[in-house]
């Protein structure tokens, strides 16, 4: 090679560059190539054959809750809670419009953040799993033997409803925190900047009573910081539950700034078991705090909204012995305890260490008063007296820990977008596993429980970009299964969760599949309007209200053909499906009706409002393919004009 | 007859107490959307879905090809057969306790037309119900008609019909048989004992 050709090869060296860092980056990100098909075979779930966990997965701002089957990340199930559903008529219909009251009325909307298994002994039991509304403060239940909503109980004094809902050991009480602490009482009408004299948080226990039914039992007044995530104790630490708090520097405005000056803010522990004395011995004040809880009729189906007006309020400088403060480092967001119920590891976001405390040493140091001062009549007990230990180079921006039950811990890092992998007894970091990208909440099946499942981990990241097939500026949320059977974590799947699942829990299957509603017995239907067999079909009129008690069998409506409706008439159709077999659903829509259509499960009744705003002949029909003879299951309505003489009749086959 | 062959038909007879129990037959309906199966049993007062709410199913599905809806209580067969088995207990009791062994043989012989009978009414109440269509039916096959075999399995459009005896039906075919062993055992006794008789006049 002469020295012209040399110089000309080294003027390809930076194209050779490019190419080369194409290869090491430009390829796909699972690094293990050659475990693709190992990876295929873990989670490959044959035809016809079941996943081994039901995944429930919050759908974030759709305000539903979503159920995957896992290790297949297959999409199951989509449970309609905080917002209106067209696909079944959730919110639409009158048997269920009821759920979305609030106290500031009809709200069609809700931002689910937590799903949380109801749990027996510290382990997920499978009866129920709770979700929290963040933006207008609710708590849902939602009962597994039938996937549906049952409940939606508000939270009065609170407002962004974050820290929520956790349960207790024996699903005792559900607790719920304020994120933006607000004015509490009889004066609301304040300056924004007096937010540190006036703003308070609160802790909400809500108990979970014999009946299945949620009552909200006491409220602790709490300094008015941003309370973020929660966790109650379990084993040793039974009767305690713990709340992150940020902005302890308590800011009104540019939080992001002026929320992030404190080198350490705020775990609250919280002696539920004492504060609950002090609410049965009556202590506390009632004060005003306005709510509703909505619940189904499990004879009617229909949901009825119970009012409230005031709630217990505990407070802290009154009722000492109930709330300690565990200071932790910079801006604390999941708090996390390990099965055992001894560490209480606490990811500060803004930290570069996981502070990990010890719930034996916090209870030495209550009782050696080994405090370092008092905020709000709340004693801060010295860092140094209850930390068990530090996790170093956890990633940047730790947030949220699950346990494997076999000693370790893991912990997402949203800014370096990996999990990290720390042993519970030497603090150190044994593994760490990219992410795509930026994960939140990580979730293993029963990993906040005293008997985790060890064998899956679910990375539920904040970013998609190239994940998937683009679909536009809107992408779904990306989530990973790993598998941390091993020593070391491996990527199985990458899949698209809808809405965005900010937490997600898992459970093992055979818990909830055996003993699943498949229909709801004819004779148990006791909706005022039910029509129960054919004969009890009918349409009657009082003034200008109309009710049709129809029913829906493969493949007819009865009746089918109604006359007599008159325009300005309010038109109650309800629509009660007579089958009584498994996955027979009927489908019901009016052509103009201003709602939603109706999808009616065998057995039940379920009403739609038609107000009819012109005269004419409007069928309707069944939406959901229901038999070979669908297309036929269709009627007609003749709305005549309001002055018209035209009689109620109908019938059909005539 | 002897104390022996009296407890066997005596059994013969209340063995069939089990007949009100357990179903006699049963039919067997499978098909891409019932990978459980549906079906139908036949007892002796009435006919019963294997599943709670399975006949209700069947005459919801039997309605497309205009079969007429199976009603157990206007069937006059489900009214008659528990008096039948009720006589043929009673019946067989008396035998047991005083008849000699042409008794024996009268009761089997009553028996088994009756039910020789009752499969044969059984089949041309099938027959009906799978020919006797409502002519204005949505679903018409030209040639077809839905008569589920007696015994045995046939495809009928959409479903695999299979048609079996039940325990009931086993129940009384051990009865016949208790039955058969009395007469035969007792008819031994009788050879013996004119055996003995012979040899003795011998």
């Amino acid at each position: 090679m002469n020295k012209k050709q040399s110089i000309r090869w080294l003027g390809l060296l930076p194209a050779l560059a490019v190419f080369g860092l194409t290869l090491i980056y430009g390829c796909s990100s699972n690094q293990e190539f050659s475990s693709y098909g190992d990876a295929a075979r873990k989670v490959y779930v044959a035809p016809g054959e079941y996943d081994e966990f039901y995944g429930f997965f919050s759908g974030g701002y759709n305000g539903q809750l979503s159920v995957y089957g896992l290790p297949s990340g297959r999409h199951i199930y989509t449970i309609p809670v905080f917002s209106q559903a067209p696909v079944n008529g959730y919110g639409y219909n009158e048997e269920t419009k009821a759920m979305l009251q609030t106290s500031h009325g009809f709200v069609p909307w809700g931002d689910a953040h937590h799903p949380e298994l109801s749990q027996t002994d510290g382990v997920p039991d499978g009866r129920y799993v709770f979700i929290n509304e963040n933006n207008t403060p609710r708590i849902a239940k939602i009962d597994l033997k039938k996937f549906q909503t049952t409940e939606i109980l508000e939270i009065p004094n609170s407002a962004g409803n974050h820290a929520s809902p956790f349960v207790t050991q024996n699903t005792e009480y559900i607790s719920a925190a304020t994120r933006f602490s607000i004015p509490i009482g009889s004066e609301k009408d304040v300056a924004i900047d007096s937010r540190e004299e006036t703003f308070n948080g609160t802790l909400s226990f809500i108990k979970l009573q014999d009946d299945g039914n949620m009552k909200l039992d006491f409220q602790i007044l709490v300094p008015g910081f941003d309370y973020d995530l929660s966790h109650a104790g379990k084993g040793p630490s039974h009767g305690w539950s713990f709340f992150t708090s940020y902005n302890s520097e308590q800011a009104h405005t540019l939080l992001e700034i002026n929320a992030s000056k404190n080198d350490k803010d705020f775990i609250a522990a919280v002696n539920w078991k004492k504060a609950a004395e002090y609410a049965a011995q009556g202590k506390g004040t009632m004060i005003e705090g306005e709510y509703l809880r909505n619940y189904i009729d499990p004879e009617t189906h229909i949901a009825t909204t119970e009012h409230h007006s005031e709630v217990r309020m505990l407070d802290p400088r009154e009722l000492p012995g109930m709330i300690y403060f565990l200071p932790t480092p910079k801006s604390p967001h999941g708090v996390d305890v390990s099965p055992d119920g001894e560490l209480i590891a606490a990811g500060g976001k803004l930290s570069t260490v996981i502070p990990v405390h010890s719930f034996s040493k916090m209870i030495d140091a209550i009782e050696n008063e080994a405090f370092e001062g008092e905020v709000g009549g709340i004693p801060v007990l010295k860092y140094d007296a209850i930390l068990a230990g530090e996790v170093k180079d956890p990633g940047l921006g730790p947030l949220h820990t699950e346990f494997d039950g076999n000693g370790y811990a893991y912990t997402t890092a949203f800014i370096t977008s990996e999990i990290v992998k720390w042993s519970l007894e030497t603090f150190e970091v044994v593994d760490r596993i990219d992410t795509y990208y930026s994960p939140g909440h990580l979730m293993i099946p029963g990993g906040d429980s005293r008997k985790p499942e060890g064998k899956y981990l679910v990375a539920l990241n904040k970013i998609t970009k190239d994940r998937y097939l683009p679909t536009g500026p809107e992408l779904f949320h990306s989530a990973q299964l790993i598998d941390i059977s091993g020593d070391k974590m491996k990527l199985l799947l990458d899949f698209p969760t809808e809405g965005e699942p900010h937490y997600a829990q898992a459970i093992p299957a055979e818990k909830v599949m055996h003993d699943q509603v498949r229909y709801y017995r004819l004779e148990d239907n006791k909706h005022p309007y039910a029509a129960r067999n054919e004969s009890e079909a009918k349409v009657t009129r009082e003034g200008n209200v109309v009710h049709i008690n129809m029913t829906s069998i493969r493949s007819h409506f009865m009746p089918d053909n109604i006359e007599g409706i008159k325009v300005g008439d309010k038109v109650y159709i309800h629509v009660t499906n007579l089958e009584q077999d498994w996955d027979v659903p009927h489908g019901f829509a009016v052509k103009g009706a201003n709602t939603s259509e109706l999808l009616i499960m065998p057995g039940e009744t379920r009403t739609l409002v038609w107000e009819p705003g012109k005269a004419g002949i409007f069928p309707f029909y069944c939406t959901d393919f229901c038999s070979a003879l669908h297309q036929e299951m269709s009627g007609y309505i003749r709305v005549s004009p309001q002055e018209s003489d035209v009689e109620i009749a109908y019938g059909t086959g005539q | 007859m002897k104390k022996q062959n009296r407890l066997w038909m005596g059994a013969a007879a209340l063995i069939l107490i089990m007949v009100y129990l357990f179903p006699i037959w049963s039919i067997n309906l499978k098909a891409p959307q019932y990978p459980e199966g549906i079906g139908l049993n036949i007892k002796v007062n009435t006919i019963e879905g294997k599943a709670p709410n399975d006949l209700q199913n069947i005459n919801g599905l039997n309605h497309y090809i205009g079969m007429k809806v199976i009603t157990p209580g206007s069937i006059p067969e489900l009214k008659v057969m528990p008096f039948i088995f009720g006589f043929l207990i009673v019946s067989g009791l008396a035998v047991a306790i005083w008849g000699n062994r042409s008794w024996i043989l009268l009761w089997l012989s009553l028996f088994a037309v009756l039910a020789i009978v009752g499969l044969i009414d059984f089949y041309l109440w099938e027959y009906d119900y799978g020919h006797n269509l409502d002519p204005n039916a949505p679903i018409k096959v030209p040639g077809m008609s839905y008569q589920p075999p007696l015994l045995g399995t046939k495809q009928l459009l959409n479903m695999r019909t299979t048609s079996l005896p039940h325990i009931g039906f086993y129940v009384a075919l051990i009865s016949m048989g208790c039955a058969a062993w009395a007469w035969r055992s007792e008819g031994k006794a009788d050879k013996k004992k004119s055996a003995t008789v012979m040899s003795a006049a011998a």
